[in-house]
């Protein structure tokens, strides 16, 4: 499952940043999720309180998850649009060279810790 | 409690995982192929042609598959090394799991070592293996609509395998609407059409794969 790929890989992200800065507590992540970056969000909370057991620094923390809007730029008429609505084809001149300039990505903002 | 401000990506422990085991395969010389498509597309038989033709590179095979162990046993039957890696459920393989992989494998002398990933064209597109050379396969029966549904993995790979040309004339697929749909997103990439039951466009796969292994031991 694609969820618990990247729960597995955002725990050892923040393990080593615990050791790093001598953490020992980590209370909540904050984590940026992008529109079309294909996370399940109900999925990815339920698969975080079921793994984050398995690391000490982690056990008590809390996932907030904010999301990035998706955002297309056309290379035809260069403007941006929302890929959400309107996906690979641009709505102001019906271009189809098109590219995804923000929206996929799923970045670790911020954490509280002690 | 403090913020502590990171804006890391999820991925980055992987991608520190992926850099080490790319300048290890470096040292070595050894070329690590990641090859991704989706279930069925033609990997295993495509690998066989190859380890069939080019007698003269020594070549070994990470197998990674949910369960079973058909491919790793039929690539050995071949001659090549191989072993299979079982991905326990995961979609994808990541770079720790290939240095496991490649660490287990204990194969010496190698030129060419191949990754056949998970079949599946979205999760595997999304991880940093270790590889240097990320070669994705998409077989005539899948459509030549699939660059507009996964452009991700179509964006990231360096070549393109068009498999399975021999069924051409029982599909509706558009080669050279395939080919400019997948330059639209990536314009660099390598395309090769080919079959590995005929033969044809193998010649023209086999020699870009020694380029690549000469570039990278350059
Ligand atoms: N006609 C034709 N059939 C092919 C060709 N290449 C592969 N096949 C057939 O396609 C089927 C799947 O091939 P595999 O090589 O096992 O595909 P794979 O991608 O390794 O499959 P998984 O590992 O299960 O994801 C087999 O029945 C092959 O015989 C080809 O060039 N032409
Ligand atoms: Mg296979
Ligand atoms: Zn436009």
């Amino acid at each position: 499952m694609h969820e618990m790929g990247i729960i597995i890989h955002l725990a050892k992200t923040l393990d080593q940043t615990a050791q790093e800065q001598n953490l020992t507590k980590i209370g909540s992540v904050t984590l940026q999720v992008g529109e079309v970056s294909g996370i399940v969000t109900d999925l990815f909370v339920e698969c975080w309180d079921y793994f984050k057991k398995k690391h000490e620094v982690l056990k008590d923390s809390v996932l907030k998850l904010e999301t990035i809007p998706a955002v297309t730029w056309c290379n035809n008429c260069k403007t941006n649009y929302e890929t959400v609505k309107y996906g690979k084809t641009c709505p102001h001149c019906g271009s189809g060279e098109t590219w995804l300039v923000k929206g996929n990505e799923c970045v670790i903002k911020e954490i509280e810790a002690e | 409690m403090r913020t502590i401000k990171l804006n890391a990506s999820v991925t980055a422990s992987n991608d520190l995982d992926a850099q080490a085991l790319r300048s290890r395969m470096k040292e070595k010389g050894v070329l690590l192929v990641n090859i991704m498509s989706s279930a069925g597309s033609g990997k295993t038989t495509l690998l066989s042609k190859v380890i069939t033709d080019l007698k003269d590179t020594k070549i070994a095979v990470l197998e990674a598959d949910i369960e079973s162990c058909v491919d790793a046993e039929h690539i050995e039957s071949l001659g090549a090394k191989a072993i299979q890696v079982h991905t326990s459920g995961m979609c994808h393989m990541d770079a720790g799991m290939t240095a496991a992989a490649v660490e287990a494998i204990k194969a010496d002398n190698v030129d060419l070592m191949f990754l056949e990933n998970v079949g599946n064209l979205i999760c595997p597109a999304e991880y940093d293996t270790g590889s240097s050379l990320n070669v994705m396969i998409l077989s005539v029966p899948e459509g030549d609509d699939k660059p507009l549904k996964y452009p991700l993995m179509f964006s990231k790979s360096d070549a393109l395998v068009i498999s399975k040309m021999d069924t051409l004339s029982y599909f509706t697929f558009d080669l050279d609407k395939c080919v400019s749909r997948v330059k639209a997103l990536n314009p660099d990439i390598k395309i090769f059409p080919v079959s590995a039951k005929t033969g044809e466009g193998m010649d023209e796969f086999e020699k870009y794969l020694k380029a690549c292994l000469k570039d990278w031991r350059a």
